[in-house]
């Protein structure tokens, strides 16, 4: 067994705490794992990637073209950017959210029409949500990373539960039962996607 | 031993590089790190201020960093210093006096290098400062490695009495593996007697410990035939691969059983008889490692051919630019192309990073841009305003030349630049080296207007405080120096030292104007803290009248995250404004403001 799990998305969105969730858990249910990081200057509004592998031994923090199993994506831009990175019979787990580069704020490109379908028509599985609606949903808007971590919850290899309680212990107490509730409905929104 | 410790000593945790070096030094008894922050090397300074057995502080640069790290080795305990690969530049000049004096308790450095630049202004190969500095140097793979060479290099440092460097890289320091903790073991101090032939060094005393540092390097040769920290791993094949560091994983996720490899922990001095034996086994054997050919060139000029008696390989394959993958070495190794879908009829925009919404910096550069100004500019955020559409920097060089550089351009260009050249840099960097270039300016009658841009932290490598925001790396409240009162110190006329605040563009730019006529050099700082920082309150987001938009984008060429077109028409993201008002300051229609 081996996974390889690529979060993407604007620098300032929350990847860091979902592949410190997606680790933790992978950890607790007995895999080897690696998740590479981005700090300092990409981090401003930039686009950022992190990495979390696991399985039995892993080597390289790295995800190279062709080899992630799962693309989960915070901006629906970003999915297209890193799609090189799926493989083959692999899915993209994304949000709906869009925010604009600098150059489509200037007026010098415009923002891709379409590219769920474009990803589709690409040859990815594709599941995608407003994670932003299902946060408010759960009770606040900065939630909807885990949301997305809900959406893509089956694709993991990794159980629920053990899941679920690395949501737990990697979020302040206070806000425990607001992230659970992203995560469930995000999982439920997924069982409920119109490819299902 | 209790049960409790008994549990700690078969804990495993998920830790990034940086945290397990930390954990190291803690094990290890270390008792004072002194360091500058630098992307990737700033978090295991501040997983080490989290242990209340260390004293761990930042100094204002990496040369007083290394130099407090080496007077508390000289005390007799153990130190460590930490920085990114051109902050050793920077501590270039005590890095080499290390390596003659030696040390008294145990001294790790530990250096980490960028490659691929993913926050960094150039891509140096810092092994060659310890083959320059005659310093051994470790290289760790992952997390675990990174624990356990940090805490090894201190018993191997006392034995050896020498630093030890410990070289990172960012794929290391910003990865997360499994390391298994240990316990801290307290060090008694060693003792402390004066000794000049050791740690003055004038030339008589000088030259016997040069000879010293020789004889040292050829013991640490024959420590690194036998030491553990090199490994090798043999599998079937004909293929044999040199390597270390990042690298190593790279090639191991490529070649996995079907290679054998020379796995290097040590990295300066080489074993090179253990690797001329290991190329003697296999009829291909290459180098595999990112930026220069260090290790390659030492392999090749001993002469170390493989089992048919031919080269070994290593650059006349691989890039001497940028970050490794595995599929880069399948590609050049093996000819093997990745699988992957594209999506060919898309353009997608980039997205490079940017500066925040409400950024105090983004004002400051738009002035600079509407005056048409020669940009000297300096390491940090700032930086960012050199991307468009406000494209308002001449040069980004390395910390502190904003201001020197900025000097020797008005001496050349004189009359011509009179009035036309600002240097540009922030407080932490002014604190780290824009001082001296300052005393520049004024003892050698240059005439300069210099903008120190303060947000009372250090942005970029993300909120580390310094000397000038009133707090400690600890947290502790500890004298604020006043930027006003250096400039004052420095030479600058008290009427030429003008504080404004960046968000009052108008008013900024009047004192600008002013300050770039006066005939004497001018210090001018912007001073408004950061708006990521926690005690910062964000203003009521603002909005357009759309009546009275007269869509002539004047708002749109500040580059903010929150302003976009839509319609023909300016829109506010209230999610994302917090009210810092410079786009109202732009609009001649009045169009931006409060919400109705």
């Amino acid at each position: 067994m081996r996974k390889s799990i690529m979060i993407v998305g604007v620098g300032g969105q929350g990847s860091l705490l979902a592949a410190k969730i997606i680790g933790r858990a992978a950890v607790s249910q007995g895999y080897d794992v690696k998740v590479s990081e981005v700090h300092g200057m990409s981090q401003r509004g930039g686009s950022v990637v992190t990495y979390v592998r696991y399985g039995d031994k892993i080597y390289s923090p790295i995800i190279c073209r062709g080899e992630a199993d799962v693309i989960l994506s915070f901006e629906l831009l970003e999915s297209a950017r890193w799609l090189p990175y799926l493989k083959k019979g692999g899915v993209i787990v994304t949000s709906e959210q869009k925010i604009n580069p600098m150059s489509v704020i200037t007026g010098k490109a415009a923002y891709p029409e379409a590219i769920v379908e474009k990803l589709e028509q690409a040859g990815a599985a594709v599941v995608s949500a407003d994670s932003l609606d299902i946060a408010r949903k759960a009770g606040n808007e900065k939630a909807s990373n885990v949301a997305l971590i809900g959406l893509g919850e089956k694709y993991f290899g990794i159980d629920s539960e053990i899941l679920r309680d690395a949501v737990r212990t990697s979020v302040p107490e206070k806000f425990v039962e607001l992230n659970l509730r992203a995560f469930d409905l995000g999982a439920e929104a997924a069982a409920t996607y119109k490819n299902q | 031993m209790g049960s409790n410790s008994a549990a700690a000593l078969s804990m495993k945790k998920l830790m990034i590089g940086n945290e397990a070096v930390a954990r190291g030094l803690y094990e290890a008894g270390v008792r004072l790190v002194s360091s500058y922050p630098g992307t990737p090397s700033t978090e295991i300074t501040e997983f080490a201020a989290k242990y209340d057995e260390i004293y761990a502080e930042w100094a204002p640069n990496e040369k007083v960093a290394l130099e407090v790290a080496l007077g508390g080795s000289i005390a007799g305990g153990r130190t460590f210093c930490g920085m990114k690969h051109v902050g050793l530049n920077v501590a270039a000049d005590p890095l080499f006096i290390t390596s003659y004096t030696g040390i008294g308790g145990g001294m790790l450095i530990c250096v980490a290098d960028d490659p691929g630049m993913h926050s960094s202004q150039n891509e140096q190969d810092s092994r060659h400062y310890a083959i320059a500095a005659k310093l051994p140097m470790l290289e760790p793979s992952d997390s675990a490695e990174c624990c356990a060479f940090a805490k090894a290099a201190f018993d191997l440092s006392e034995r050896f009495d020498t630093p030890f460097i410990l070289r990172s890289s960012t794929r290391v320091a910003h990865s997360q593996s499994l390391v298994e903790i240990g316990e801290r073991e307290e060090r008694p101090l060693r003792e402390y007697s004066k000794d000049a032939s050791k740690y003055v060094m004038m030339p008589a005393n000088a030259r016997p410990r040069h000879a010293v540092v020789e004889e040292r390097l050829d013991k640490l040769r024959a420590f690194a035939e036998i030491t553990a920290l090199n490994r090798i791993e043999l599998n079937s094949g004909k293929l044999g691969i040199i390597t270390a560091g990042s690298s190593y994983i790279y090639a191991r996720e490529c070649f996995g059983e079907e290679a054998s490899y020379f796995k290097l922990g040590m990295i300066n001095p080489l074993p090179l008889k253990s690797l001329a034996d290991f190329a003697s086994k296999f009829e291909r054997v290459i180098v595999i490692e990112e930026l220069d050919p260090v290790i390659e060139t030492q392999v090749r000029s001993a002469g170390i051919k493989n089992a048919l008696g031919g080269d070994v390989e290593g650059k006349n394959l691989l890039p001497l630019t940028g970050e490794f993958s595995s599929e880069l070495l399948k590609e050049l190794i093996l000819g093997e192309k990745a699988d992957y879908a594209e999506l060919p009829d898309m353009n997608i925009p980039p997205r490079p990073p940017a500066l925040c919404s409400g950024c105090p910096h983004r004002g400051t550069l738009y002035v600079f841009k509407k005056l048409g100004l020669t940009v000297f500019g300096d390491i940090g955020c700032y930086t960012l305003g050199a991307a468009q559409p406000l494209a308002a920097m001449d040069t980004t060089l390395c910390m502190g030349a904003s201001i020197s550089a900025a000097h020797g351009f008005s001496k050349i260009r004189g009359a011509e630049s009179a009035g036309k050249t600002v240097a540009v840099i922030g407080d932490s960097t002014f604190m780290h080296s824009g001082m001296t270039g300052l005393a520049d300016i004024t003892y050698n009658m240059g005439i300069m207007t210099v903008v120190i841009v303060d947000n009372s932290i250090t942005g970029m490598t993300g909120h580390q405080q310094n000397p000038c925001t009133g707090l400690t790396l600890k947290n502790q409240p500890t004298y604020a120096i006043s930027l006003e009162a250096v400039a004052e110190a420095l030479g600058v006329e008290k009427a030429h030292i003008r504080v404004v605040d960046p968000y009052d563009i108008t008013a900024f730019e009047n004192v600008l104007k002013e300050e770039l006529e006066a005939q004497v050099p001018s210090v001018i700082i912007c001073r408004r803290p950061c708006v990521l920082l926690k005690y910062v309150k964000a203003a009521p987001p603002l909005s357009v009248d759309t009546e009275k938009c007269r869509s002539c984008k004047a708002c749109m060429s500040i580059g903010c995250p929150s302003l976009s077109f839509v319609n023909r028409k300016a829109v506010i993201d209230e999610t994302l404004c917090v009210g810092c008002g410079v786009c109202s300051h732009l609009c001649r229609f009045g169009a931006i403001g409060g919400k109705k």
